[in-house]
């Protein structure tokens, strides 16, 4: 049966795009604890740590978010682990963004030039006083931009969930394509979503960029 | 007990010996200017005293601590041995007051108000009273220098060590500087400078140790030493840098 793309179909959509950006926060959030971790085992000075550390990246890195997700989706319940598809995209998701950030995060550790550490430690600082005072502060401000930047890709890359059944606002769209059969009105408005939310990110990290600056 | 011992230090960077068996004794109140070409060791002599670099052998003392200790206290060193660098290394998104208060509330525990007042009065010291809230990308070159050397003062070290501290400097701002180097030294501070400016050092130090290639070569009285170099090595050293 065909119908008409409607009004009610619209709030179908948005109601799914609730899905992406809570899987957006999600990957966000894991990536983020995991990323750290990742970012902390690239630059301790232990050799093992740090190869640990750059397999990891380079692994994730190297491979197709797709395949990954196929990997916990499809690959997990074979070993007996049963998961459904929220489960596998958040972790999925995590583990891809936290490959990500370890490398961002770092970066902007190491752009800290390494006389600002002697100079707190000249001044009496210990190593955590010299970290949370001088360098992380000047670090966030090289961060924000490339990691708000990854975290638009982010977004963007939920829709790959759609493949494995995952109903965000891509998965949605395909289903009210199927029924009203009129995909390029559809996918229009799931693309203008994908924007507003995208380029409503960008302008706060401006904003935060902008203050940041004004702070030093 | 001097306030500096060094006993027959050395320092390697990989198979490169920069310090190759340095002793010095530095007493309370003394002036001590270091000079020597490039490469001589005199920048690296100054960052083992505060223990910014490991000495592979030899002892170093500063103010009863043994900086070369396997379990050296070296905050509670740096403390007491203040440092100031070439390139300023003044805390960029900090504004001037809070470059200079940071280390004496998070290491001195000095709480809002004594901070900010020890600030202000060091501040002023340098003659930078009208800039307590700008940021260092808006000083110059001298002033976040002389900002830089508030920053040390503040802390009230028994000792303070500069680095070849005007030598990033445009030429008409090294004056600035110097006159403030002047009158850290006229209230009777212990310093160690490495420096270029020869007229500072004759004029101002007590005492100048020339070093070449890692060693000692003269050590002296500093007019005695700048006007009649006993060796040919500080001679054409000499003739070098002020021609």
């Amino acid at each position: 049966m065909i119908r008409e793309f409607a009004g009610a179909d619209v709030v179908y959509l948005l109601l799914a795009a609730r899905w992406t950006v809570a899987l957006a926060i999600m990957a966000m959030l894991g990536g983020g604890l995991l990323g750290l971790v990742i970012a902390a085992l690239r630059i301790v000075p232990f050799k093992p740590a740090n190869w640990l550390a750059i397999l990891y990246i380079n692994l994730i890195q190297g491979t197709p978010l797709l395949g990954q997700l196929f990997i916990f989706f499809f690959g997990l319940p074979l070993i007996g682990i049963q998961v459904d598809a929220w489960t596998a995209a958040a972790i999925s998701l995590s583990i891809y963004a936290a490959a990500f950030f370890g490398e961002i995060w770092r970066g902007a550790l190491q752009s800290v030039s390494i006389r600002q550490w002697e100079a707190g430690a000249s001044l009496g600082l210990t190593y955590g006083q010299r970290l949370f005072y001088v360098v992380l502060p000047q670090a966030l401000r090289v961060a924000v931009a490339p990691t708000v930047g990854f975290l638009v890709q982010l977004i963007k890359n939920t829709s790959l969930t759609a493949l494995i059944g995952f109903v965000e606002l891509t998965r949605a769209g395909q289903i009210i394509s199927g029924a009203t059969f009129a995909p390029l009105r559809v996918y229009l408005v799931v693309a203008v979503v994908y924007f507003v939310i995208c380029f409503s990110l960008s302008q706060m990290s401006r904003r935060l960029e902008r203050k940041l600056h004004v702070a030093r | 007990m001097s306030l500096v011992e060094l006993t027959q230090i050395r320092k390697s960077f990989g198979p490169v010996e920069v310090l190759k068996g340095v002793s010095l004794k530095v007493e309370k109140g003394e002036i001590v200017a270091i000079i020597g070409r490039s490469g001589s060791g005199k920048s690296t002599l100054l960052r083992c005293i505060n223990g910014l670099e490991q000495v592979q052998a030899g002892r170093i003392l500063v103010a009863g601590i043994d900086v070369t200790a396997r379990n050296a206290d070296l905050n509670a060193l740096r403390e007491r041995a203040g440092m100031v660098f070439q390139s300023y290394n003044l805390f960029p998104h900090l504004d001037v007051e809070r470059n200079v208060t940071l280390a004496l509330k998070l290491v001195k525990k000095l709480d809002r108000e004594a901070a900010g007042k020890v600030a202000r009065d060091v501040v002023t010291r340098v003659g930078l009273a009208e800039k307590l809230h700008a940021y260092p990308d808006e000083l110059s070159g001298g002033q976040q220098q002389r900002v830089a050397i508030a920053r040390s003062l503040a802390m009230q070290p028994a000792l303070m060590l500069f680095d070849e501290i005007t030598s990033a400097l445009d030429p008409e701002l090294v004056g600035e500087v110097l006159r403030v180097l002047e009158g850290v030294a006229k209230e009777g501070m212990t310093m160690m400078l490495v420096t270029h400016e020869m007229n500072f050092a004759k004029n101002v130090a007590d005492r100048v140790i020339f070093m070449h290639e890692g060693r000692i070569h003269e050590d002296g009285p500093a007019r005695e030493i700048l006007q009649t170099p006993r060796t040919a090595e500080l001679g054409s050293f000499l003739s070098a840098v002020l021609h």
